[in-house]
């Protein structure tokens, strides 16, 4: 594609987000004192991973601050640190700190410096002063070297070139046992001398044992190499730099005066200097044949328990370590357009074969026909690849849990507070979309929490809690519905309070009678905000009303529950997709409707016997014993007038909240069927109890109702609720 | 020069820079994502030259290289341990395993060539 840097870069940054979850995850059990020696190498490897890749990328503000964090965790690894809270509290935010980096790094933004050089100073007391500025990376440094064409290497006693004084060095090369153990080969250093400038290499064969005696273990060969070049002499150096401590090195700066010996040993070799360029490079690979030739007695002698010994290890490791492999799935990234238009693509697929079935059976073929069958079969298959789909977009939320978790340290810090965040359930999936839009509402009411939920420290003591505030983040799949929960364990809602507030802002009547779920919602209103002093924290402007905005745009439902001295729990019910719907397609005052199949928990026919009036306007249904309430659907979204007679109505028992039902008067069940949710643009006006649309099998447009909000709202309301006034089909 | 290499590296970047930084020079790469992978994929592999990560998860680079040198047909292939770290006891240790040498990251691509070919020819 394009730039092959620009595409590992961004997938480096990917790499980090994933990274920074494990790290995350590492921190938390490490907090909770669960933590082993892995777990500190995970965190430690996360961070060595981001730095290892932030330096290659040149991103230096990166390296330098994951440096000094690997530094500390690796003091910790080592054992010269230990764990205590402080320090955990310092991880917690250095790992904040770093994923800050780590996107604005990614965005090309301004690195917040002051932080980053306070969070090192901490950082750095743990370590105390020793450590403050060693190490500046060091490097290889390799010559650069053309292809070597003539690999003069020379043999026995030979000495060549030597015409003129030059700057160079002797240098004596005596290869040890563990220099071939390692892998080296010292013609191949012997190339790389070459290309520093023309050498003279001369083999010493003295130690050279009888054939007999030879150990084919021990090296015996060394090298005197002369070489001529005024490169300086850590150039020299760096080729031997594999090999330092594995030969006996010794290596002398000629200072270019002429030196005696090569001349009196040249005219024994000027003669023949041609051939012999050739020859010794044959036959120094032959005295280095020990090196090659020791596998062959060797493998005889090491066969037999060879086998058991690289067996053990190999087996026994990947069984110690199968955890941690039956977590690492292989995975494929994919562009989250493409998988948009595929989600778009099975929608239409939806629609289209709705569209079919429909036609089929107007067309008056019998349903035991075989295009009848086949259509069943096609029904069978769209569901399976729309499920497929879905699952392709679900994410656990656990990456949403953990942002929140990072909300909740820096705001318990800012306002002073000792919070702990629970969370639960955080493999539950949910649509990803749905998470993305879940982080802003989840951070609001998470800074609520902790701001006004949790009573100050001393408040707590004094009413016999632990000092430390609990805010209990969970996630569940409950019937066809994902349902998160933010609770903490503070005072509770201050009703009193609340409800004053509403009449000094001029939200509610003065004499207004309120109950105690009315009052908690009374905090959703436009405008409402307990806080006595606007701290910087939930203070910003954002109220619940946003967050309940919020929530109803992903087709969820938000509701309080509080409890004086124990806490409050804010419930957000969600769709576990935007895309798709199981529905219950009626009819209402001829208009088509669809109802969430997940939310009619019965249907039934009213009759003289179970129908029952409590007073004017509120009509009951009596099933199985029980009184639930009744509406007309038709009335209450403004269709018609109060019908006369309910009796032989149809109805569906709806479940509403947290066991709650309610009955709702339709005209008539067409079908039930998976709908494609479409939503409804922001220009309309937001009509209480309409989730969105849907284009059903004719082409006709439905719209796609909340029932639970329609029934709160009846049960809140006296009148119908209006029409949406906009809405044009 | 068509070498082939085993990069073993636990990260997916320095992965894909080894291999950007190897294909275009004519090297033939193999990757692995740690040391009881790379231990696999060597299975079916004679590289010229290994290049290993030390910090990863289930089998380190200390690990793998033991892993490899263990095996006899492997007991010569030169191993360079590419690392961020340049701690002379790391390379102390790292030798002792039988690394023939190594490269600091974050390493410059002409330098990992040179390299590769001081240690493999």
């Amino acid at each position: 594609m394009s730039d092959p840097m620009a595409e590992i870069k961004a997938s480096f940054f990917i790499e980090c987000e994933e990274l920074l979850e494990a790290m995350q995850d590492g921190l938390e059990e490490l907090d909770s004192g669960e933590s082993d020696i892995e777990t500190i190498n995970v965190v430690f490897r996360a961070v060595h991973s981001i730095k290892g890749g932030a330096g290659a990328f040149g991103l230096e503000g990166l390296v330098r601050f994951a440096h000094r964090y690997e530094t500390v965790m690796d003091a910790i690894r080592s054992g010269t640190l230990s764990i205590d809270p402080d320090l955990m509290k310092v991880f917690f935010r250095a790992a904040d700190h770093l994923s800050d980096l780590v996107r604005v790094s990614r965005d090309d933004g301004e690195l917040p410096v002051a932080e980053g050089e306070a969070l090192i100073a901490e950082l750095n007391a743990y370590l105390g002063a020793e450590e403050e500025d060693e190490e500046e990376e060091e490097d290889i440094e390799f010559q650069p070297m053309g292809l070597a064409l003539e690999l003069d290497l020379g043999g026995d006693d030979v000495t060549m070139d030597a015409d003129l004084p030059k700057p160079g060095f002797t240098i004596t090369f005596a290869p040890e046992a563990e220099l071939f153990d390692t892998g080296n080969e010292p013609f191949l250093i012997m190339r790389a001398l070459q290309e520093l400038g023309p050498c003279d290499i001369v083999c010493n064969t003295e130690k050279l044992p009888e054939l007999s005696t030879l150990s084919a273990e021990i090296p015996y060969l060394s090298w005197t190499i002369t070489l001529t070049s005024d490169v300086d002499k850590d150039e020299v150096l760096s080729v031997f730099e594999f090999v330092e401590g594995l030969c006996v090195l010794n290596i002398e700066q000629n200072s270019g005066v002429l030196e005696l010996p090569p001349l009196d040993d040249m005219p024994d070799t000027m003669d023949d200097e041609p051939s012999e360029e050739q020859e010794p490079a044959e036959e120094a690979s032959s005295p280095e044949k020990p090196n090659g030739a020791l596998e062959v007695p060797d493998m005889k002698k090491e066969e037999p328990q060879a086998a058991p010994k690289a067996a053990s290890p190999k087996e026994t490791k990947p069984a110690a370590n199968q955890q941690a492999a039956s977590t690492a799935k292989s995975v494929v990234r994919v562009d989250l357009d493409r998988i948009e238009r595929l989600v778009n693509l099975v929608g239409e697929l939806v629609i289209n074969q709705a569209m079919l079935s429909q036609s089929l059976e107007s067309a008056g073929l019998s349903p035991h026909s075989d295009a009848m069958n086949g259509l069943e079969e096609f029904q069978r298959l769209t569901r399976d690849i729309q499920d497929s789909v879905m699952m392709i977009r679900a994410q656990p939320v656990k990456s949403l849990f953990q942002r929140m978790s990072r909300i909740v340290r820096e705001s318990s810090a800012a306002v002073g507070k000792d919070v702990r965040l629970v969370t639960e359930g955080e493999y539950t999936e949910v649509d990803k979309t749905v998470i993305e839009r879940l982080a802003d509402p989840l951070t609001h009411m998470i800074r609520n929490a902790v701001d006004h939920g949790l009573e100050e420290t001393e408040k707590r003591v004094a009413s016999g809690k632990t000092p430390q505030g609990q805010v209990r983040l969970s996630a569940a799949h409950r019937s066809g519905r994902v349902v998160i929960e933010i609770s903490d364990d503070g005072a509770g809602i201050n009703r009193p309070r609340v409800h004053q507030i509403a009449i000094d802002k001029g939200l509610i009547p003065a004499d207004a009678v309120l109950s105690d779920s009315d009052i908690d919602n009374l905090l959703f209103l436009p405008g409402f905000s307990t806080a006595q002093v606007v701290s910087d924290l939930s203070g910003r402007g954002v109220g619940m009303d946003v967050v309940r905005t919020a929530i109803q745009a992903l087709g969820g439902r938000i509701t309080i529950n509080s409890v004086p001295d124990e806490g409050t729990t804010f419930s957000i019910s969600l769709p576990l997709t935007l895309a798709v719907l199981d529905g219950m397609v009626v009819n209402v005052a001829s208009e088509t409707l669809v109802l969430p199949l997940n939310v009619v928990v019965e249907t039934l026919t009213l009759d003289q016997d179970n129908l029952d009036q409590v007073r004017p306007g509120l009509d009951v249904v009596r099933v199985r014993g029980d009184f639930v309430p009744l509406f007309d659907l038709g009335q209450q979204l403004g269709y018609r007038e109060r019908l006369d007679d309910y009796v032989n109505s149809v109805v569906l028992l709806i479940a509403h909240e947290e066991g709650h039902r309610a009955a709702l008067i339709v005209d008539e069940i067409q079908d039930q069927r998976q709908v494609v949710i479409k939503g409804l643009d922001e220009s309309f006006y937001r009509a209480p109890g309409i989730a969105a649309a849907t284009i059903l099998g004719d082409g006709q447009i439905a719209l796609i109702l909340d029932p639970s909000d329609i029934i709160s709202h009846a049960l809140s309301q006296t009148g119908p609720i209006t029409m949406p006034q906009q809405l044009e089909a | 020069m068509n070498l082939e290499v085993l990069a073993v590296d636990d990260s997916r970047t320095m992965r894909d820079m080894i291999r950007l930084a190897l294909e275009p020079a004519g090297f033939t790469v193999h990757t692995a994502d740690d040391g009881i992978h790379g231990v696999e994929v060597l299975g079916g592999l004679a590289p010229d030259v290994i290049i290993t990560d030390i910090n990863m998860p289930r089998m380190d680079g200390f690990g793998f290289i033991d892993a490899v040198r263990e095996q006899n047909k492997h007991r010569t292939t030169p191993i360079l341990v590419l690392t961020t770290e340049a701690a002379p006891e790391l390379k102390a240790r790292a030798r002792e395993a039988g690394a023939t040498g190594w490269i600091v990251k974050p390493f410059d691509p002409a330098k990992l060539i040179k390299a590769l070919q001081m240690v493999a020819g």
